[in-house]
């Protein structure tokens, strides 16, 4: 079966800005793409081609395997879009406004009372019903915008920006959402929040200036961090050695930082040379040596260090 | 919960089939739209502000007592202009208000056709347009209860009415969509709208007087709204005017299509 989400070589030119150039992707069932990238990396524009709002300058985008150029009417009828900042009818109650997106989409009235139960439910609307979407809060709005994007059990999702202004519990809801929807869908988010790639998506792909940068698992990403396995120690000594000096002499070790400290004992990180695992070394010596070891923490790798590195192409390397 | 979402729910809706979900999509656009009016308080102060125009514009300015004729002359003579500014007034926001606020990617990316939306958009506005006329139904109580006007030729004056009220719209809606800005739409409609207006009058026709000839005259004279609506109003729903109204609505509401439709920039 081919992929849910099909882009080749997209392209968007505004005048002479080059908002979107060449990206190519495929989404898979049960794919959680995140889209990451400074404003203006060309996130919501990308997104804007896949819905077929906007028509790219050239290469094609499809859903479900229905081209957006030639039957853009199939292939929104699989998809759910939040669009940027969550734009809805203020002047609509959000149960007229779920029930008018119901009924555009065709769906039948005891189809349309189970699914707006459904996404009522599941995204704790039920205290707002029947206010005015104008008058409720941020938070509240852009989750009667995420209702409305999955009130029909899409195919393909497609969120911009889904947690932008919620609190971290309403975050924590959302992202458990998208997370259950995932097996059974083909989905898209953007964000600047790098915990979020960690907390849901699958793939991970970085956007700058209107190119890919680079498409791979969270994984993959942190694991370019230059803090993937750091050691963070926090020791003791009895004969009087320097923590730097003992740490710099391992093998695996290429740099070593002092950390912030709030006793007066000594801490330091230590950089471990291609990013392989150097606890253990760092354990054992520091226990041979007669160090009294108050803490250890292993980094796993830091995702926004290693977005800077990759946005700006300026990050301390180490040494 | 469930019971009160059942309650909530509209009309049954026969499922997904060819033809019918089209008439559903734009039918789910016009019930959204129309009951957009009500729900703000642009239908009231537009019906009252429109009431009270035609009151002032029949009775004192056209003197429908003092006339001593049994017939509704005096308000529809005015129609053309009320609905030159007042309709441009109801059509700013139609296309506009979707594009500052960003709806119209919402609405866009939902699998209907722009031809769906522009319709569904178009008729609401066109429907509330019609009952604001309908309000209207004392003044023809009064003529009645006056005299014995020739009600053939009232309900022929309220057709071409409410065609040329649909003329208007179509044209408004269509610059609405052209900018962000309701202002603009409103300043832009209302003059493309006058030059609709005013082609049969003989401040127009006057300037081709002796030079151009007859048919020139004719021609130009035939695309004001005043000319049509005047001749249906003298009770004659000739052919032609509807031929007219209907391709000049078409025409707009085809031209509206293509604007929604290009995207290509925001």
């Amino acid at each position: 079966m081919s992929a849910l989400i099909e882009v080749t070589s997209v392209s968007k030119h505004f005048g002479s800005i080059k908002a979107v150039e060449g990206v190519s992707f495929s989404v898979n069932r049960g794919e959680v793409l995140g889209f990451l990238g400074p404003n203006g990396a060309g996130k919501s524009t990308t997104m804007r081609m896949i819905t077929g709002f906007l028509r790219p300058s050239s290469g094609r985008a499809s859903i479900c395997g229905y081209d957006l150029a030639e039957e853009p009417i199939k292939a929104r009828a699989q998809l759910g879009y939040l669009p940027e900042g969550a734009p809805l009818y203020g002047d609509m109650t959000a149960i007229e406004f779920l029930r008018f997106a119901a009924s555009v989409r065709g769906l039948s009235t005891e189809k349309a009372s189970e699914r707006i139960n459904w996404v009522v439910g599941q995204l704790g609307l039920g205290p707002v019903l029947v206010q005015p979407i104008e008058t409720l809060s941020k938070g509240f709005k852009r989750r009667v915008g995420l209702a409305q994007s999955v009130l029909h059990d899409p195919d393909v999702l497609i969120l911009d920006e889904p947690t932008d202004g919620l609190d971290p519990n309403q975050k924590h809801e959302v992202r458990a959402l998208i997370r259950a929807m995932s097996a059974h869908k083909g989905i898209i988010i953007s964000t600047h929040l790098l915990e979020e790639v960690d907390a849901v998506c699958t793939r991970a792909m970085v956007i700058n200036r209107g190119k890919v940068i680079i498409d791979c698992t969270p994984e993959e990403l942190a694991s370019r961090s230059r803090h993937r396995n750091a050691v963070t120690v926090c020791a003791l000594t009895n004969t009087g050695g320097d923590l730097r000096v003992t740490l710099e002499g391992l093998p695996g070790v290429v740099g070593v930082e002092a950390a912030p400290v709030a006793s007066g004992a000594a801490r330091f990180v230590a950089f471990p040379k291609d990013g392989k695992s150097i606890v253990s070394d760092v354990t054992s010596h520091l226990l041979e040596k007669g160090w009294q070891i108050e803490s250890l923490d292993v980094d796993s790798g830091r995702l926004d260090e290693v977005f800077r590195e990759l946005t700006t192409g300026s990050s301390t390397a180490p040494q | 919960m469930k019971s009160f979402v059942n309650l909530l729910q509209g009309a049954p809706q026969p499922r997904n089939k060819g033809g019918v979900i089209v008439m559903i999509q734009i039918l789910s656009i016009f019930r959204r739209e129309f009951s957009g009016y009500f729900s703000t308080p642009v239908a009231y102060v537009f019906i009252v502000i429109f009431l009270f125009l035609n009151g002032i514009f029949t009775f004192f300015m056209g003197d429908l007592y003092a006339r001593g004729q049994a017939d509704l002359e005096p308000f529809f003579t005015w129609h053309p202009w009320l609905y030159l500014f007042l309709v441009p007034a109801l059509a700013m926001r139609l296309w506009a208000e979707e594009r500052r606020v960003g709806t119209v990617e919402l609405l866009m990316t939902l699998p209907v056709t722009v031809w769906q939306a522009v319709l569904g958009k178009y008729l609401a506005a066109w429907a509330f347009t019609g009952i604001a006329l309908f309000l209207t139904f004392p003044v023809w109580i009064t003529v009645n209860y006056l005299g014995q006007p020739d009600n053939g030729i009232i309900l022929a004056a309220y057709i071409g009415s409410f065609l040329m009220a649909g003329a208007y719209l179509s044209i408004g809606a269509c610059i609405s969509a052209m900018t962000k800005n309701q202002v603009i739409a409103f300043v832009v409609a209302v003059v493309v709208c006058f030059l609709f207006t005013i082609t049969g009058l003989p401040l127009v026709t006057n300037l081709f007087d002796g030079w151009a000839p007859q048919t020139v005259i004719d021609t130009v004279s035939s695309l004001s709204f005043i000319t049509n609506f005047q001749s249906i109003s003298r009770g004659v729903i000739d052919a032609r005017n509807l031929v007219y109204f209907g391709s000049l609505i078409f025409f707009w509401l085809f031209l509206n299509t293509l604007v929604v439709g290009n995207r290509d920039g925001a």
